[in-house]
């Protein structure tokens, strides 16, 4: 069996994971168990259809044997307590040899809508929330989880069993969020999805290959939730974000691993396609009205994106953006990149002054990323000492190896030609 | 039968900052020669585990007061010596650890000349010794 049909399988195996998931749960309530039959479930398809060939409706065929698995288990628990007859009236005989197709699309959309509504659930901790949404609706085993998150396996396990729980002990029903839930729940299940891809996207450490897999299973399941809520303005802005982000990534590292930042960065390494797909994703979003932060990152990103030249690009529409952001969010990371996109239209200095007032506040008196922008902005004016004082002292604060070795380099680079 | 050693790199003589008053092209040079480094011991099979530690002016010195709680101070007493980062590396010899701690302690430095900097090995615990067995 060649790779790339391997590849083909296990991409169509992740495709179906959360409908057959949500399918399993509709029918036998118990998250844990079904979760597991799922798994299972999917480990034989892995094993049998590169030997056996695909067969005719993978799905139907993965719920099946899921159900196959989850009576087994209920039946051998029952047997073990003497219980054959409570089991006989669980699970109907027919259903332990044929599921009712799925035929109904809705039903499996709504399924998969539902199951990433249940592992964003907010009584889950956010890395409980990210672990479970990766294996239940994503389909990535433990080990790979684990391995993408740099913590032991028994950890992750750990943590995706005790999320698991605690959705059982919440005792929210397996069924459709009603259009309040919907609205009162995206909001985490965006901000989970964006955490998920920030860590592949990151890569601040570590082997890098698993890194990358997890931004594109972020796409994946943001595409998913995207198709599933067409209407949503931030779910289309939180796509068009990913993949206007994720168009750079070629570019975004030296051979070394070394960070390139934006202004720098060879453009013809970036993925035009990708980049289309956001842009158009992002137009055609903005056009309806009701805006929100990730739609308006995304347009910042395109913006960006658009330029075919580092010097070509559209400040003045990037600082009105950065505007309407601080508009929207109270989040000083935002200020400092609006302080950021001003430097830029109105000049280093009067960045500089921005930067003033976000020191007052405070907020941002931990992270070495004031000092960033500080030592960059002083060296846009010219003022080389000031600036290599600031690159130095990031440089210090950083956690992330490749940044505080493109800091160190700044700092010399500057300090050599003075 | 295969040894586990910790490989402890302490900052070199001028102290842990001093990387950041170096030249360019040396630290380029640094950078390079410790990723090639790790990848080598990778490809070999002989890394498992080489964390670098944020500067130390970011550590915190942490102990249980009267009431449990944790107390920490601000910076570290002055000290010569810091913890710059460690390997773990498993091989077939003690001396094959040595020889890779010499290979790091060579690192090149200001004006591309060796650091020579020391690199502590020590075993790593595992499991009885064979002859407890």
């Amino acid at each position: 069996m060649t790779e790339s049909s391997d590849r083909r399988i296990e991409h169509l195996l992740r495709e179906h994971a959360p409908r057959v998931l949500g399918a399993i749960l509709r029918k036998f309530r118990d998250f844990g168990a079904s979760e597991d039959a799922v798994q299972e479930a999917l480990l034989a398809a892995a094993l049998q259809w590169p030997r056996d060939g695909v067969p005719d409706d993978p799905r139907a065929w993965l719920i099946q044997v899921a159900s196959r698995r989850i009576t087994d288990h209920v039946r051998a628990e029952a047997a073990r307590r003497h219980r054959e007859e409570l089991v006989v009236s669980l699970v109907p005989p027919e259903l332990q040899l044929v599921l009712p197709r799925d035929g109904d699309e809705l039903a499996g959309r709504d399924d998969a809508l539902v199951l990433l509504f249940m592992c964003c659930h907010p009584a889950l901790t956010t890395a409980s929330a990210i672990a479970l949404t990766l294996r239940a609706v994503g389909g990535l085993t433990t080990a790979e989880i684990a391995k993408a998150f740099l913590v032991p396996e028994s950890t992750m396990a750990q943590r995706i069993s005790r999320a698991k729980q605690s959705i059982q002990g919440s005792g929210v029903p397996f069924q459709k969020p009603t259009p309040e839930e919907t609205a009162q729940r995206l909001g985490a299940v965006l901000h989970v999805l964006y955490l998920i891809f920030s860590e592949g996207y990151t890569a601040s450490s570590g082997p890098e290959l698993h890194r990358t897999d997890l931004s594109g299973e972020a796409i994946r399941l943001t595409r998913m939730l995207h198709t599933l809520l067409p209407e949503d303005g931030e779910a289309a802005g939180l796509l068009a974000l990913m993949l206007l982000t994720d168009a750079r990534r070629a570019a975004r590292t030296g051979p070394e691993g070394e960070l390139v930042p934006l202004d720098v960065q060879d453009r013809s390494l970036w993925n035009a396609a990708m980049i289309e797909e956001g842009v158009a994703l992002i137009s055609a979003t903005l056009s309806k009205g009701s805006l929100g932060t990730y739609q308006v990152q995304a347009a910042i990103a395109a913006v960006h994106d658009e330029a075919a030249r580092a010097e070509d690009t559209d400040w003045p529409q990037i600082l009105a953006l950065y505007g309407v952001l601080m508009g929207l969010s109270d989040n000083p990371v935002v200020a400092l990149n609006h302080a950021i996109a001003t430097a830029m239209v109105h000049g280093p200095e009067a960045g500089l002054e921005l930067l003033k007032a976000l020191d007052a506040e405070g907020r941002l008196e931990e992270s070495h990323r004031l000092d960033a922008v500080r030592a960059h902005l002083f060296e846009r004016a010219g003022r080389h000492a000031e600036a290599v004082a600031h690159y130095r002292k990031a440089a210090e604060r950083t956690t992330s190896l490749p940044e505080r070795n493109y800091l160190l380099t700044q700092a010399a680079r500057l300090n050599d030609t003075r | 039968m295969k040894m586990k050693y910790m490989l402890m790199m302490n900052s070199p003589r001028e102290g842990a900052g001093g990387i950041l008053h170096w030249p360019k092209e040396d630290i380029q040079a640094h950078i390079r020669f410790m990723v090639g480094f790790a990848k080598k011991l990778r490809e070999t099979g002989e890394l498992l585990v080489a964390e670098g530690l944020a500067f130390p002016d970011q550590a915190k010195r942490v102990r249980a007061g009267a009431d449990g709680k944790p107390i920490t101070d601000g910076i570290f007493p002055e000290s010569k010596e810091f913890l710059a980062g460690y390997w773990i590396v498993e091989v077939d010899s003690p001396e094959r650890a040595y020889d890779i701690a010499a290979e790091a302690s060579a690192a090149p430095g200001r004006g591309g000349a060796p650091l020579n900097m020391a690199i502590e090995v020590r075993q790593v615990m595992s499991g009885p010794p064979p002859d407890m067995m």
